[in-house]
């Protein structure tokens, strides 16, 4: 099977190239992309990619795999047809071949305050939420922070340093809706600028890849719609 | 963060709103416009006049310029704060794009009411 991957050493390379790798897989079995770069690096050491858990729960392999982001762990190479392009996430700098920095990523993530604030007095056990309540995180406390959703928004291509991304807002819209949070309209007001969340144009390249099939789109509309109401 | 001082509502969900609403106003003045033009025999130029003469007629012309105006700014600032970084180049093109708008919304007026 043939691998072109993107490689770049900052340090030493004038630009990147793109390099071809060939892996013979056996016939008949199936592996994941993640093991594939792993079973390369063997032939070649100096690749260097972010891997963890090796089970798409950490969020640390976002790649661009064929043009579409997603986790290199928990996509079968059999899905991906005869040459497979890998390059490191879109719209970030990368450090090295598919290493990129995520400064910018979680900058946005830290703007949102992403934990529960509560200044009323704190019970003697714990703060207690009715299952009705619990309910609605579903569908957004699983984010694992992948980045693979905000790294395929070009709103965030175009301005990174302003516009949330779709990672931060689904991670916003979590706290904004958790019946256990005080800070709902201060959360809001927080959003309510030209870029922060109304950048998002509904192009939803977020929820094409979210590999935890999460829906950011929808929080922000959620958000939206929590705005009006305030603001009406 | 620091309101864009040149953006029509000065906050997110100002211009997102104004954006929705004139988009509504735009889409009744076309199709109102449209089922005019296609209804039978009414494209003589002295039906034509009688549209334009009314007032009521007028301010919905207007209103719906005014309505392109706003949808115009709201839409073009933001393109060219995605895609125009120098700020000078940027600030001209805002400058521009602002003051066409208002020219448009007082020569319409004018032509308007020329009828
Ligand atoms: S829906 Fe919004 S956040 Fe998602 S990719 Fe599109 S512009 Fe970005
Ligand atoms: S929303 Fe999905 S794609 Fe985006 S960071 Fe979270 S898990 Fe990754
Ligand atoms: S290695 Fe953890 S998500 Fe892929």
């Amino acid at each position: 099977m043939l691998f072109s991957i993107y490689r770049y050493n900052p340090e030493t390379d004038k630009k990147p190239r793109m390099q071809d790798y060939e892996l013979n897989i056996e016939e008949g079995s199936d592996i994941m992309l993640l093991d594939a770069l792993i079973a390369l690096k063997e032939q070649e050491p100096t690749l260097s990619f972010r891997r963890s858990c090796r089970e798409g729960v950490c969020g640390s392999d976002g790649l661009n795999i064929n043009g579409k982001n997603g986790l290199a762990c928990i996509t079968p190479v059999s899905s991906l047809g005869k040459k497979v392009v890998v390059r490191p996430l879109p719209g970030l700098p990368v450090i090295r071949d598919l290493v990129v920095d995520m400064q910018q990523f979680y900058r946005q993530y830290e703007k949102i305050r992403p934990y529960l604030i509560n200044n009323d007095e704190p019970p003697a056990r714990e703060r207690l939420q009715s299952p009705e309540d619990r309910e609605k995180l579903d569908g957004l406390y699983e984010c694992i922070l992948c980045a693979c959703c905000t790294t395929s928004c070009p709103s965030f291509w175009w301005n990174p340093d302003k516009f949330i991304g779709p990672s931060g807002l689904l991670q916003a819209y979590r706290f904004i809706i958790d019946s256990r949070d005080t800070e709902t309209s201060s959360r809001l007001a927080d959003l309510d600028d030209a870029y922060s969340l109304f950048r998002c144009r509904g192009i939803m390249n977020c929820v094409d890849v979210c590999p935890k099939g999460l829906n950011p789109t929808q929080a922000i509309g959620h958000i939206r719609s929590m705005m009006l109401q305030q603001g009406l | 963060m620091v309101a864009s001082t040149t953006s029509l509502g000065r906050s997110g969900l100002h211009d997102w709103v104004i954006q929705r609403i004139t988009a509504v106003v735009l889409a009744v003045y076309v199709v109102y416009l449209s089922a005019f033009v296609f209804s039978a025999d009414s494209l003589t130029f002295a039906a034509w006049q009688g549209l334009f003469g009314q007032t009521w007629f007028k301010i919905f012309s207007l209103i719906s310029i005014a309505a392109l105006s706003f949808h115009a700014w709201i839409g073009m600032w933001v393109i060219s704060t995605d895609y125009i970084k120098p700020t000078g180049i940027r600030l001209v093109f805002q400058a521009l794009l602002i003051l066409s708008c208002f020219a448009f919304i007082i020569w319409g007026a004018q032509i308007l009411w020329s009828v």
